[in-house]
């Protein structure tokens, strides 16, 4: 292609090689990720364990036993315990001669569905928030960071045992509960990010223009949290699906017989010292599933911020 | 405090020589309180504008120079009512702009535009440079979406940039460049004012050169009235018509730019001109520098009577009891000066401490 | 420096506050039966009747709340339902255990975690750096439940059928009366919820410390002669330390949440397995009273984590 550049005081039309694309941030971000081979090989398992939660019946089927049907004939010995791992129970059975196998996978769907509705709701109200508190300043501040203090003041699990007391366990009461005690934190940071990029002069620049507060911060501030809140958001995955586990866990959660990793470890708890495989392969799961949100959340924040600048060194500092 | 003001007077709509002003302020002040604690019923303020009356006519180029921390700064975001008014009055266009509510003002602000000064953080980075020039004209609604791109693209022909560009980010643009967006942002709805806070201080001497060049050029175009702010004297003298200097929040001295370089009656403005670089190496030792003692004093608290007297080789008893207001020459209505001993021309040498 | 802590104090009773008010929002007048909680599902409309005007639910919602309040600051938490133990001296039973188990926890992890951190740090990608790093990655993924069981399982379970019986499995020995059978009981405990908060702070310390030391006034330090043991104790640890001190004061809440189940897994007899058992017999005083301590604890402990970083860090202090 050609362009005209002036040489010697005369434009000239000149034959430039082909001109090399400007890439935007995104872009750059997306290239790094995909050289990063942990990152690749965390978000490759995270898609099989999505794949097998939404197949899970398809694959219940195939393997011909339901997630809460009781084999009492073919799934438990003689002597009514559990049977290990085998040819017909890839996992082996529970005390009840379910298929630990199916319900592991029937247990992805919980956790995911969990942690990823609780980690969308939180930071959808916490940037909300955040924003709002830290553009306006004044009152509206005041009184928002104080609510912020309050949350995060909170005990979460004691006050999520006493919630789920008084309203009683449900998926949807584990998805309120753990969005309920992760926004804070993201309005935190997104408060203090944004009251930085107040002072900055393309937002007076903005205002200069005669932009409305509205357009400001939907237009101007917000793009420059978007690095900042994705980070956070995958790093939120996985601990609202711990903390999903731990509330089954408990039996605040999603309650048997529906099966969660949480609930099926607690029910291994009585079992543990004739079967291994309960604990085993729920507890497995549960962990290289959140192993590999933290790995791929490590990942995306390097790729978004190779160099350590400021808005994400707040992520690492959390204040 | 009692400014008699000469010919650039408050509420004049009109200057010296009959030419429409179309900015005009009149005893602008804007202080900025300062917390002390919260025992401490202090009210301490920084006094960053403490009474500036100025006018701009029509087509001109007012320029402000000072040191860092005079308000020249504070001074321009005044004028564009990016700041509320402490006290005093602000009138654009024949009109009162001093209490205008935000919704008010966004018709005002089509004509009076700012270019800030910092390149690198007056555009939002994670913006592509198509959108920040269509800034104004999408929140003006001046422009229907099928057009946008077009006169996007127009602007940035004017401002020297390739049209073809417009999809990129800021960081791809040399700090020159930058400025030009800046520029180009500002002509979006063609105003009649340009407030230039600034605008080539953190770029390196070339390139202050091209934008300076553009500014000029774009003038001429455009028929823009600019108030150019700076603080290197040798930018101001090449692109203004009468120059400001500032000190400590107030004007000491106003005048045509030829005639404040070539006979300046206030002792600052010529401690500051003879601070300035000259290119001559054979010129620069011959003259005569004449060195401020002290530091620049807290505009928390400024000095008594004239604020400029605690480091003026001058300085008589009377300039510590009584605040000088600013008086035209004698032989020039236009040269105000704020000073009770004015310079008389070709007076630089400051006497020595003994004949004080 | 006083008005800071007046404020601090001031500001930590004022969210204390809303915390008993949301606390009793939630169990006196939010829209659902408390008497009829309390009752039992099998009770009659008569003893629900009953029970209501015995809690005294027929009452203007001030005066419960009066009420309420008067009895926490007179430290009358009431009565528990299910054994009609005062509350307070049941809770005074059990908070040595919950002391012991929490605070025991916290010495661990923050030793191990900051103490990991930091030399990782001083070695950047040594061989040792890589082994914590893949380690702790494992740690802080695997939530206090899991790794409570596994623990359980490996190191009580499996050593016991080894006949090796360095671990008692569950119980409690209190610390007066014999204080190596109290750290005997308490080891796995210890372990099982240090093990992934010594991980989380061992990557934020290291991260705070590997950016303290790119700073230039370290660069300074050392080619000023110091030695480089002197400067990173003396000047770069005071930096690096501020970011897991403000963590620790958001950890609180989660220390809490994972004592409820380590206590429930090793079988400790203190407030989180206290509260665990009230939910199933519903004993609503008593969870009510091990809420709002909680988050007394967690607010009062923030406090001194405020007090602790404006001490650490001189720039935070106001003016």
């Amino acid at each position: 292609m050609t362009t005209t550049m002036p040489i010697g005081g005369a434009a000239t039309e000149v034959v430039v090689a082909q001109v090399i694309e400007a890439r935007s941030p995104w872009q750059l971000a997306w290239r790094r990720i995909r050289r990063d081979r942990v990152a690749l090989i965390s978000a490759c398992y995270i898609g099989l364990v999505v794949l097998l939660a939404i197949f899970a019946p398809v694959i219940a089927h195939i393997v011909g036993h339901g997630p809460d049907t009781q084999y009492l004939q073919t799934g438990l010995t003689p002597q009514g315990l559990p049977r290990p791992p085998s040819g017909t129970f890839i996992f082996g059975t529970d005390d009840l001669g379910r298929d630990v196998f199916v319900r592991t996978i029937y247990g992805a769907r919980i956790s995911l569905l969990v942690g990823a509705a609780s980690s969308l709701s939180a930071v959808t109200v916490g940037v909300a928030i955040g924003l709002l508190a830290g553009y306006f300043g004044g009152i509206v501040d005041i009184v928002l960071a104080r609510l912020v203090d309050v949350v995060l003041s909170l005990p979460f699990l004691l006050a999520a045992i006493a919630l789920e007391v008084v309203v009683g366990p449900s998926l949807l009461v584990s998805i309120f509960v753990i969005a309920f005690f992760s926004w804070a934190a993201v309005a935190r940071i997104v408060r203090g990010q944004t009251l930085s990029l107040r002072e900055t002069e393309f937002v007076e620049a903005a205002r200069s223009l005669g932009a409305s507060d509205l357009r400001i911060m939907v237009i101007d501030v917000l793009p420059n949290l978007a690095a900042p809140v994705i980070v956070y958001t995958t790093l939120l995955i996985p601990s609202a699906i711990v903390f999903e586990a731990t509330l089954s866990f408990l039996g605040l959660g999603v309650v048997p017989p529906t099966p969660s990793w949480g609930n099926m470890l607690s029910e291994s708890l009585g079992f543990y010292q004739v079967a291994w495989w309960f604990i085993v392969f729920p507890g497995v799961a549960l962990l290289t599933t959140t192993v590999a949100f933290n790995l791929l959340g490590d990942a995306v924040r390097d790729a978004l911020d190779p160099r350590g600048d400021r808005l994400l060194a707040a992520i690492r500092k959390r204040r | 405090m009692t400014a008699a003001n000469g010919a650039d007077g408050a509420g004049a709509a009109n200057g010296a020589d009959g030419t429409r002003s179309l900015l005009t302020l009149t005893d602008v002040v804007k202080h900025f309180p300062v917390r002390q604690s919260v025992v401490q019923r202090g009210s301490a303020a920084v006094r960053a504008v403490d009474g500036v009356s100025l006018s701009v006519t029509e087509g001109e180029t007012l320029g402000i120079v000072g040191e860092t921390g005079c308000g020249k700064s504070t001074l321009a975001r005044c004028a564009s009512r990016l700041y509320p008014l402490t006290s005093g009055r602000i009138d654009f266009d024949g009109q009162d702009i001093t209490g205008l509510s935000r919704r008010q003002l966004r018709a005002v602000r089509r004509n009076v535009q700012m270019v800030f000064q910092d390149p690198f953080s007056s555009l939002n980075p994670r913006r592509r440079v198509g959108s920040i020039i269509a800034d104004p004209l999408v929140i003006h609604g001046t422009v229907p979406r099928a057009e946008l791109r077009a006169r996007v693209q127009e602007l940035m022909e004017l401002v020297g940039l390739n049209p073809e560009h417009y999809n990129r980010f800021p960081a791809d643009f040399s700090g020159g460049q930058r400025q030009r967006i800046g520029i180009a942002r500002a002509l979006g709805l063609q105003p009649k004012l340009l407030i230039c806070d600034e605008p080539v201080s953190a770029l390196d001497v070339s390139i202050q050169a091209q934008i300076i060049n553009l500014l000029a050029d774009l003038q001429d175009e455009l028929g823009l009235t600019y108030v150019f702010i700076a603080h290197d004297l040798s930018v101001v003298e090449h692109v203004s018509d009468r120059v400001a200097v500032m000190y400590l929040g107030k004007v000491v001295e106003i005048a045509a730019a030829e005639r404040l370089y070539a006979a300046p009656r206030h002792p600052y403005t010529a401690a500051l001109l003879s601070a300035a670089w000259i290119p001559d190496p054979d010129q620069a030792t011959a003259r005569e520098q004449i060195v401020l003692s002290g530091e620049v004093p807290s505009p928390v608290d400024p000095p008594s009577g004239c604020r400029f007297h605690t480091r003026c080789p001058w300085a008589q008893p009377r300039c510590a009891a009584e605040e000088p207001p600013l008086l035209p020459a004698p032989d020039a209505g236009s040269h105000l000066t704020a000073c009770h001993f004015p310079l008389a021309a070709g007076q630089t040498v400051p006497p020595t401490r003994s004949t004080l | 420096m006083i008005l800071f802590l007046i404020r601090r104090v001031l500001l930590g009773a004022l969210v204390l506050w809303i915390i008993t008010v949301a606390v009793f929002v939630l169990f006196f007048v939010a829209p659902h039966n408390v008497a009829r909680l309390l009752a039992g599902k099998q009770a009659s409309p008569q003893t629900v009747a009953l029970v209501a005007h015995r809690l005294g639910l027929n009452r203007p919602v001030l005066d419960q709340y009066g009420s309420f309040i008067w009895g926490l600051l007179h430290g009358n938490l009431g009565y528990s339902f299910y054994s009609n133990e005062p509350v307070t001296s049941l809770l005074a039973s059990r908070i040595p255990v919950s002391a012991s188990l929490a605070l025991g926890a916290a010495v661990i992890w923050l030793i191990i975690g900051v103490a990991t951190g930091v030399l990782s740090a001083i070695r950047p990608r040594s061989f040792a750096d890589r082994t914590a790093t893949v380690i702790s990655l494992c740690f802080y993924s695997m939530p206090p439940f899991l790794l409570g069981i596994l623990v359980l399982y490996l190191l009580f379970f499996r050593l016991h059928l080894a006949g090796v019986d360095l671990f008692p499995g569950s119980g409690y020995v209190s610390l007066t009366s014999d204080p190596v059978g109290w750290a005997q009981h308490l080891i796995l405990p210890w372990f099982s919820l240090a093990l992934t908060a010594a991980a989380a702070y061992a990557r934020l310390t290291r991260a705070a410390m590997l950016d303290v030391l790119g700073e230039d006034y370290i660069r300074t330090a050392t080619a000023k002669g110091l030695s480089r043991r002197r400067v990173i104790l003396r000047h770069a640890l005071r930096a690096a330390l501020t970011p897991a001190t403000t963590q620790f004061g958001i950890d609180l809440g989660i220390l809490l949440g994972g004592t409820v189940v380590v206590e429930q897994i090793f079988g400790l007899p203190g407030l989180g397995y206290l509260a665990v058992q009230s939910i199933v017999t519903q004993d609503l005083p008593v969870i009510i009273a091990i809420v709002t301590l909680a988050s007394a604890f967690v607010v009062a402990a923030n406090l001194v984590v405020d007090i602790l970083y404006a001490v650490l860090d001189p720039r935070v202090r106001p003016q």
